[in-house]
């Protein structure tokens, strides 16, 4: 349920949390007091590291969640609960959530929609001959390096549901999740596409591509495809 | 199983960004097609002999893929080309080869782009390459009977790969890809097959190219990508992944309909960053698989398939006017 006034609207799902609790098989997760508040079984708000708004927190690292294919972000919860994402802070949280809860999670993270604090205008990246820009928009074909943006979209928006968006998350997290791959402490990449392109890819290369992503234009409006 | 139809599928917008799609006429050798029976005895591709041997062996099979890549020549690089009229030219062609609906469209029927089968913007080797193309014309085709002008070679690639209309031989896009193509064969010989020239030859699968096990492959490494149903994927109304058969994608005239062609472009270069991954077998059969479905008309379609199968694809590697998966292809041919 929803009300105008936003606290009070956190205030009642306070409430409810507190005296009805959760049933982890209920039928109506409310994922949106689940993503706010977390819940009594030691599972954190989502927003405290990934903001009220879905935008992460770039400095720190925390992906954006707003906005994102619902399917990714189920497949990333289902497998930090497996461990075939090893995250030590994410698994407990997802552990700690049940199939269903998972599921209204990410669908809630999908609708909600891009934080205008992400939104930039469009710039002259086009004509931006960084190596950055090289890498995300050419590939580096000579060693099986595909452009980011072939797989990843027209300015990394992000292709259905096995590849997400670049543009809107931080250089901290691309760069964390590329050297992840490429040192295989992140596995869970279908096909092992990332493992394979990211051995190629030297740490200024990293450093590179995941600076020109950030700088990349989004749009407020509307969700990612 | 029924071949599901297409209509389903929405077409490209006006406002496509375009990263689509995908060439298969457009390949540097010779469209004649090998013949394709189990007994004939394989022929190894002058640059990756190694990986004849063995379908199961998929490291060496790997290395032997990015054998010709290894040995191939380099073209220039992309921020050599120069100021003014003639970079300009050059610059538009890479334009209309990447994004070829968004500029070159009254020529375009389809949701392809000619850097879907020449990766690397045309520059990859075993992945037709323009600099490998480039000083092979003019040349006599048997798929026309003639001696073929660069540009006619290219009007080819429009009327088939890309399922529209030739560009005149005088007109900007013709001009630009041509200029682009000269561009990039630069310090390249002319008049021989150079290493990494058009797709590898595999040789022959110890087993006849399986549509209901090409399935298997598609599912497990294609899908993912292209689509459960090989429609490809969008974003904005233009193809990120481009369709594999059906309205939007090439005709039953175009190269890669010839399932030899299509397993050794899989072979090298599919999936992106695992080139060379799949065994012998499995490209053949995914091949099979793709060129298995419905897809626009051969625009030299005589009114019967039977007729246009023995005028236009009378060899084994064309599945055209053949029953596949319990379905006469061809008689029933895609329509935007």
């Amino acid at each position: 349920m929803r009300t105008a006034a936003p606290f009070a609207r956190l205030a009642g799902m306070f409430a409810s949390a507190l005296l009805l609790g959760w049933s982890p098989l209920g039928a109506a997760v409310d994922a949106s007091t689940l993503a706010n508040l977390g819940d009594a079984h030691g599972v954190a708000p989502c927003a405290s590291c990934h903001g009220a708004d879905g935008a992460g927190q770039a400095a720190a690292g925390f992906p954006r969640l707003a906005g994102l294919n619902g399917a990714y972000l189920r497949k990333q919860l289902d497998d930090f609960a497996s461990g075939a994402r090893e995250n030590a802070v994410m698994k407990p949280i997802a552990t700690a959530l049940d199939a269903d809860e998972r599921k209204a999670i990410s669908d809630y993270y999908a609708k909600l929609p891009i934080p205008a604090v992400l939104a930039k205008p469009a710039t002259e990246n086009s004509k931006d001959d960084s190596p950055g820009a090289l890498l995300a928009t050419r590939g580096r074909w000579s060693q099986q390096v595909p452009g980011c943006e072939q797989c990843h979209g027209p300015g990394g928006v992000g292709v259905g549901e096995h590849f997400p968006p670049l543009a809107g998350q931080s250089d901290v997290y691309i760069r964390n999740q590329l050297k992840a791959w490429k040192q295989g402490t992140r596995h869970n990449d279908p096909l092992d596409l990332m493992k394979h392109l990211s051995a190629a890819l030297s740490d200024n290369d990293i450093d590179e591509v995941s600076a020109w992503f950030a700088a990349q234009p989004l749009s407020a409006r509307g969700a990612t495809p | 199983m029924k071949l599901r139809p297409f209509g389903s599928v929405p077409g490209p917008r006006l406002l496509a960004l375009g990263v689509t799609a995908v060439l298969g006429a457009c390949s540097g050798k010779p469209v004649g097609g090998l013949p394709a029976t189990a007994a004939s005895a394989p022929l190894p591709h002058p640059s990756s002999v190694s990986h004849a041997s063995s379908a199961a062996a998929a490291s060496s099979a790997d290395d032997a893929a990015n054998a010709a890549r290894k040995t191939a020549f380099v073209p220039p690089a992309e921020s050599t080309i120069p100021e003014g009229p003639y970079g300009d030219m050059v610059r538009l062609g890479r334009a209309i080869f990447t994004h070829t609906r968004e500029n070159a469209g009254a020529y375009v029927g389809n949701g392809l782009n000619c850097s879907n089968c020449h990766l690397d913007a045309g520059r990859l080797a075993d992945s037709a390459p323009l600099w490998a193309a480039w000083g092979m014309y003019p040349a006599y085709r048997k798929k026309n009977k003639h001696v073929n002008s660069y540009g006619e070679r290219l009007q080819g690639c429009f009327m088939y790969s890309m399922n529209g209309k030739a560009p005149p031989l005088d007109s900007k896009e013709l001009i630009a890809l041509e200029t682009y193509s000269y561009w990039m064969a630069k310090g390249a010989p002319a008049g021989t097959k150079l290493p990494g020239a058009g797709y590898p030859d595999l040789p022959k699968p110890a087993q006849a190219p399986d549509f209901a096990r090409g399935k298997t492959v598609f599912e497990s490494h294609c899908a993912l990508c292209h689509g459960a149903d090989g429609q490809g994927q969008k974003v904005a109304g233009a193809y990120v992944f481009p369709p594999l058969w059906g309205p939007d994608s090439f005709n039953w005239g175009a190269g890669m309909h010839s399932v030899d062609t299509a397993a050794g472009f899989i072979k090298a270069n599919m999936p992106f960053s695992r080139g060379g991954s799949l065994s012998d077998q499995d490209a053949w059969d995914v091949a099979m698989y793709m060129d298995g479905h419905e897809r626009p008309q051969d625009p030299r379609f005589t009114g019967n398939v039977a007729a246009t199968r023995k005028a236009f694809h009378d060899n084994p590697n064309s599945p055209y006017g053949t029953e596949v998966n319990g379905h006469l292809l061809g008689s029933q041919p895609m329509k935007k």
